[in-house]
């Protein structure tokens, strides 16, 4: 299964802009390579992430196979109000993970 | 000896052939070329006219590994509600793919910049756009020397 790493601030005062960092473990296979046999591997990438602060949408990144596996986001946003970040990534095969972290704002 | 003027001419254009032959099959290979860049970008800006500057891409300008570049798009913007950074687009020349990523930001970013790690086919130029709210673009490229290629290596085990 899919792991994630987030990083978001636990506490925060209001209106200030914090950093948030996601790594995923994901192989991004590109679709352009083979193997020793000469068999075509098929493409298997996150195709979108998403992130949204207490249901809006603050962050979205469209990856393609250019992207280094075990994708890696970093992006910020302003702290606004206590509640949860949730994040989310799809992609091909099927592939969905949810995580949420919480922020404390005062 | 007539014979032998004939034969030696029949070898000098088959061989002549065959290099022939050898060089368009070479002349394709799988990779985006500068024109689909720029048929990417046209995709993503339309007829849009695209200006150099506000943007600021941060890239290693030597890379050893291809296989996970770090990248850094930020853009001088206040990301106030009336002012701010919509989409960063990022685009490269000679990956098998033109496209590398798209972000889509907001007022609620407060600052205008990403980070992420991307692979990278070949020593090139890799282009970020950024549009703003007002509808306008701007662009910022960077010449990349690359050592070991991504994507292109041999194949992997069974």
């Amino acid at each position: 299964m899919a792991s994630a790493l987030i990083n978001v601030p636990p506490r925060a005062r209001r209106g200030e802009i914090i950093e948030i960092k996601t790594l995923i473990s994901h192989a991004m296979e590109t679709g352009y390579r083979r193997t020793q046999l000469g068999a075509p591997i098929p493409r298997d990438i996150i195709r979108l992430f998403v992130c949204t602060y207490n249901g809006t949408e603050i962050f979205r990144a469209e990856l393609h196979p250019a992207i280094a596996a075990n994708p890696f986001i970093v992006f910020s946003t302003v702290a606004t109000e206590s509640g949860t970040i949730q994040f989310q990534w799809t992609g091909d095969n099927g592939f969905s993970v949810t995580e949420s972290a919480s922020i404390t704002v005062d | 000896m007539q014979r032998l003027t004939s034969r030696r001419q029949f070898l000098r254009v088959a061989g002549g052939a065959v290099a022939g032959l050898g060089t368009v099959m070479a002349i394709r290979p799988a990779r985006a070329t500068p024109a689909e860049m720029q048929d990417a970008i046209r995709k993503v800006v339309g007829s849009a006219r695209i200006t150099p500057g506000k943007v600021t891409l941060e890239l290693p300008p030597l890379i050893e590994n291809g296989n996970a570049v770090p990248l850094t798009v930020s853009v001088d913007s206040p990301m106030t509600d009336a002012d701010h950074v919509k989409t960063v687009h990022v685009f490269t020349e000679k990956n098998p793919q033109p496209n590398v990523v798209g972000f889509h930001l907001g007022p609620r970013a407060g600052r205008a910049r990403v980070a992420t790690r991307v692979r990278l086919a070949d020593s090139q130029t890799v282009v970020a756009i950024c549009q703003l709210s007002d509808g306008t673009f701007w662009s910022a490229s960077a010449d990349v020397v690359v050592t070991l290629a991504a994507c292109l290596e041999g194949g992997v085990g069974i």
